[in-house]
């Protein structure tokens, strides 16, 4: 037609870049308390709203309020700061580690501890998670031996992975911890297959997926959803929106959805917004999610609001991308922070006691580099056998990977 | 010994693992009601029900995902591509997921898995019901590959791809689907039954994975083959009077290599038959 006008390409944009002044004017955040907590068997039509909201339990005084509190007592909540606190502490000992050139390569979950630690605990014994690389909170949570973290990190003669994964990509059935893969959102859909699978057999057991802002992109995060809500699987199904992919903010994902949250309606899978920087919130949510699946009551999905607070990996610089005073901005705050005040508004906690345990955990996590780095690191010391390269890649070692093996020299 | 066709005795396979073993299931796009759109799957829904034998959404990716998890959890999925030129969208959870779960994880995960999909031409199919990708998977380290060329390998085949532990690609020459073809379209179609491996035994039994066969013996020159090209090779060697030694490869990850090099030794010389297009193919 000789009156249309040219059409024009929309590129969303962060609303502030360096040197900008940070500003969150724009992420609405009801008040802690304020969103109700709907009975677990709920129709997903009736809480098409919570998409939309963010279910918050602490408040700016460091009280729990709401119908989503009271999930855990005292020492659990105990538990969980000092687990945040351990997580953070190997982040910081790991990224030195880095910058020492001990090894190649290392990820920061700084911000986004409470999700991880909390979900963890609303777990039962044998579920599976299929986390991203920034949940090491699950491991943490669960005990997995830091020694044993570190020594994949350092790719060492004790690495359980034998020095074939790059730094973090851990692995671990035992700890409910599906092996980490690069390829990102391919284990979102594995969990739903994992948790078919469970439905199939009868089990009790139920899977967790995870999967970042950025990654929601990807067309494996549709295909599940798709296969979740087809057979009802009994599966988490977790987005953690901590507002950047790399260097990309997530809008560039999110586009015209007014929530990641929102994504799951379409799919008729109940789907709720959670303050991912409330260790009480992510729990009682958690636990919520976690019983509908037992229940057979099908997915959820859950999107976590949260901040990345560190650089994307050791090779990231952000102040190339977002204001540096934007982490301190952020509205809901640090998750180590809002627990702590908690605890002592509780009268279970105090400053003191919590200086105190931060150096028993630095001395903790110090001890468990030591015996980490007795066993090697990337450029010194004991390495896994060049033999042991070409294991596993099936189960019995074929023809033409024996040949290649000898001529290897080994 | 009971006759059956390559579909008869795919199906077969598929129904005595499942009645051998609670953690076989089956699905894939119009696998489960119908009965697949080869009839591969027929009546395996209503003999084992649906918890077994199952139709899933148009989304190859989310097939094989979901399988790999199953597969993570302790089943044996064995999935269908409705054809292999529509495997693509499930490439990277078959390279990057499936083939490297075992050695990324040193050995704390598998993925025992069978990823069936029809392949080849010779039926006017056209772009892209006709490919055959093979090459796009031997390439990569972790995955099995087989191709049968009769019924009685696509049974006992198939039977060990779903029993090894390791995922197996497992491509069906469609167009011997219903008979054997040797290239000439002006010929009437024979039925299986008309040939030697159109029947094989009841119940279980297996080509073991790995292993060629020799299906002419000759002393002129080493043909090596696979699929469709078996029956198209046998003709040429009937026609040309060549004395030619035919293999039939079967497996083309892990490869035959001993019986390869004892043939060719013995023949001094080797022919390549595929269909998959030249550059950088299997050959």
């Amino acid at each position: 037609m000789a009156d249309d006008r040219p059409l024009s390409l929309h590129v969303p944009e962060p609303e502030v870049r360096p040197g900008g002044t940070p500003d969150f004017s724009g992420v609405k955040i009801p008040k802690a308390g304020s969103v109700r907590r709907p009975p677990v068997d709920v129709d997903p039509a009736e809480i098409r709203d919570l998409a939309y909201s963010i279910i918050r339990v602490l408040n700016r005084n460091g009280e729990a309020t709401g119908e989503w509190a009271g999930t855990l007592d005292d020492e659990a909540v105990l538990a969980g700061l000092k687990t945040m606190m351990r997580v953070r502490a190997f982040d910081r000992r790991m990224l030195m580690a880095q910058r020492q050139g001990k090894t190649s390569f290392y990820m920061q979950c700084l911000g986004e501890e409470a999700i991880a630690c909390a979900f963890r605990k609303a777990l039962g014994p044998g579920d599976m998670n299929f986390p991203t690389y920034r949940q090491q909170g699950l491991l943490i949570a669960d005990d997995y031996p830091l020694v044993d973290m570190m020594c994949q990190i350092y790719s060492n003669r004790r690495d359980p992975l034998k020095g074939r994964q790059l730094p973090i990509m851990y692995s671990s059935k035992q700890h409910g911890f599906f092996s980490i893969s690069g390829n990102l959102a391919t284990q979102f859909v594995q969990a739903v297959g994992w948790a078919m699978a469970s439905a199939i057999k009868g089990d009790t057991k139920i899977a967790a997926a995870w999967i970042g802002d950025g990654s929601t992109a990807e067309s494996d995060f549709h295909s599940a959803l798709v296969f979740a809500s087809t057979y009802k699987a009994p599966v988490v199904l977790n987005i953690v929106n901590n507002q950047w992919a790399i260097s990309t903010y997530q809008g560039i994902a999110r586009g015209g959805s007014g929530t990641f949250a929102a994504r799951g309606l379409g799919f008729g899978i109940p789907s709720l917004r959670v303050d991912g920087n409330d260790y009480l919130a992510v729990h009682a949510a958690s636990k919520w999610a976690v019983e509908r699946a037992r229940k057979n009551l099908g997915p959820t999905l859950i999107e976590w609001v949260t901040y990345r607070a560190a650089a994307h990996s050791t090779s990231d610089d952000p102040s190339a991308y977002r204001p540096k005073e934007e982490t301190d901005a952020w509205p809901l705050g640090d998750p180590v922070k809002r627990l702590k005040n908690h605890l002592i508004v509780r009268e279970a906690w105090s400053e003191e006691r919590h200086v105190q345990a931060e150096a028993g955990i630095d001395a903790e996590i110090l001890a468990a580099q030591k015996e980490a780095e007795a066993h090697g690191t990337l450029h010194t010391g004991p390495k896994p056998s060049v033999r042991d390269m070409f294991e596993d890649v099936y189960e019995e070692m074929p023809p033409h990977l024996r040949r290649q093996r000898q001529q290897a020299g080994y | 010994m009971p006759r059956m066709t390559m579909i008869e005795a795919i199906r077969d396979a598929h129904a005595v693992k499942m009645e051998e073993d609670d953690n076989v299931v089956v699905y894939g796009e119009d696998v489960g009601y119908f009965g697949g759109v080869f009839r591969c799957t027929a009546g395996l829904q209503e003999r084992f029900g649906k918890n077994r034998c199952f139709d899933a959404p148009i989304n190859e990716s989310g097939i094989v995902g979901t399988a790999i998890g199953m597969a993570a959890y302790g089943l044996r999925p064995v999935v269908e591509m409705q054809f292999a030129d529509y495997v693509y969208p499930a490439y990277d959870q078959i390279v990057s997921e499936a083939a490297r779960l075992r050695y990324r994880s040193a050995n704390d995960f598998t993925a025992p898995l069978v990823v069936r999909m029809p392949t080849g031409g010779g039926i006017f199919g056209g772009q892209t019901h006709s490919q055959s990708p093979e090459a796009l998977f031997t390439h990569v380290s972790g995955l099995k590959t087989v191709v049968p060329s009769n019924p009685y390998d696509a049974k006992g085949l198939l039977i060990a791809a779903i029993e090894d532990n390791d995922p197996v690609i497992f491509l069906e020459p469609k167009r011997l689907y219903n008979g054997p073809f040797d290239g000439h379209h002006d010929k009437p179609i024979t039925p299986w039954s008309k040939h030697p491996l159109g029947e094989g035994p009841e119940g279980r039994y297996i080509v073991p994975l790995g292993q060629g066969v020799v299906r002419r013996e000759g002393s002129a020159v080493t043909v090596l083959a696979y699929g469709t090209m078996v029956h198209v090779a046998e003709e040429a060697a009937r026609m040309t009077e060549v004395d030619a030694e035919i293999i039939d490869l079967r497996t083309l990850v892990p490869l035959d290599l001993e019986l390869i090099e004892a043939s060719v030794k013995k023949t001094g010389r080797c022919v390549v038959v595929h269909e998959a297009t030249m550059t950088s193919g299997f050959g």
